[in-house]
């Protein structure tokens, strides 16, 4: 259901404004929302300030200086610090990526960070992915297979191998899922770009043979056609794939296998 | 984690923070433009039967319709109809999966906001 406004005890307060470095000369503005799931009061968007003379290049650098510096409550995941793990994943200056591959030089002006659009909060940057995690595992993302297991592997050509290419590198970073309005509406019930991208790169790979199942599962109004090819998905991929693409080639699937 | 308090989490925020783009622009614009096109076309069918239905009752429907504000909105109309018809035809090349890449998707996107500009102008002219 489309709800443009925020409920009642997610409407964003003007928050605390934290004290600048004394001494720096080159300092930037950082406002980042912050919610408290102990102190009974709504989200709110601090104001810290960070010498960027003494800060790494990315986002993640100024977030890990503030709260080594500045303040220890603030609260967001991290793990492998260059783009190959997906935890770090929020909205900065208006798009989702991941914060330790965005340039602090690639925002104009003060830098506003949010968590992932749309999503419910556990802690300040932190969604709960659990419904996310489950759209993805309801997609049966594993090889499927009927036939007598081969003495070595299960082989595969070139070709084929390289029609994996673009989709299994994604990471789960929930940026492209969270940045499409049809799921801000619709997710509890559509699977969004990044389960649908996992969905594709089972069906297209040559050595998966539950191929007419997945087509099966996915023909719903809701699961697969709430797709309308906005695009934010690819626009705002953090590893430059394309689930637009990989839905409208399941769609595509969908009408061949008819006629 | 017993005492994590799950019941009360805020929904963060989406609409109001998450930039506009031309992906997400082009595509509300399609709904809209398509919802406008069903107002201006009771419009027209009421101008329509008023016609049919004498001389009296076609004079005020005309006279609403070519005033600045009928002329104005007819003129919206045209725009929303070259816009949707356009979007329209860049969602079926993008149902044969193809011209998705994000290069080809945005110049698509900026060719059918300057055709229905110039295709509304020229249709002012020739018409």
């Amino acid at each position: 259901m489309v709800e443009l406004t925020l409920p009642k005890n997610s409407r964003i307060q003007t928050g605390k404004t934290w004290p600048k470095p004394e001494g720096a000369k080159n300092v930037r503005k950082f406002k980042i929302y912050r919610w408290n799931p102990d102190d009974g009061k709504n989200p709110q968007v601090d104001t810290y300030f960070v010498d960027m003379d003494t800060c790494g290049p990315m986002i993640l650098d100024a977030l890990i200086k503030i709260k080594n510096e500045i303040d220890p409550t603030l609260t967001f995941r991290r793990s492998c610090r260059e783009g190959i793990c997906g935890s770090c994943a929020m909205n900065i200056g208006g798009i989702n990526t991941l914060a330790c591959i965005y340039g602090m030089d690639e925002v104009k002006g003060d830098v506003a960070i949010y968590p992932l659009p749309h999503m419910p909060v556990i802690k300040d940057l932190i969604p709960d992915l659990t419904h996310f995690y489950a759209q993805h595992a309801s997609i049966m993302p594993w090889l499927e297979t009927k036939t007598n297991r081969p003495a070595k592997e299960w082989k595969q050509s070139i070709e084929s191998r390289e029609k994996l290419d673009g989709l299994y590198e994604c990471v789960m970073c929930a940026c492209c899922s969270t940045s499409c309005p049809s799921y801000w509406w619709n997710g509890d019930r559509y699977l969004g770009p990044a389960a649908l991208l996992h969905a594709y790169r089972w069906i297209v790979d040559s050595r998966d043979e539950a191929t007419g199942e997945r087509l099966d599962e996915l023909e719903d109004p809701f699961k697969l056609y709430r797709c309308h090819t906005i695009m934010n998905c690819a626009k705002t991929c953090p590893k430059g794939l394309n689930p637009a693409k990989a839905i409208a080639e399941i769609k595509k699937l969908m009408v061949e296998r008819r006629v | 984690m017993a005492d994590v308090n799950r019941g009360n989490r805020p929904l963060s925020p989406h609409l109001t923070i998450y930039a506009p783009q031309l992906t997400s622009m082009t595509s509300i614009l399609t709904r809209i433009t398509g919802n406008a096109l069903i107002l201006g076309m009771i419009l027209i069918v009421w101008w329509l039967i008023a016609a049919a239905s004498g001389a009296e009752s076609f004079s005020t429907a005309d006279a609403v319709l070519t005033s600045w504000f009928g002329d104005l909105v007819m003129f919206l109309s045209l725009w929303a109809l070259w816009y949707h018809t356009l979007a329209g035809v860049r969602h079926l090349i993008w149902d044969q999966a193809v011209g998705l890449d994000l290069d080809t998707a945005y110049k698509l996107g900026y060719a059918v906001i300057a055709g229905s500009v110039i295709l509304t102008i020229l249709t002012v002219i020739i018409l």
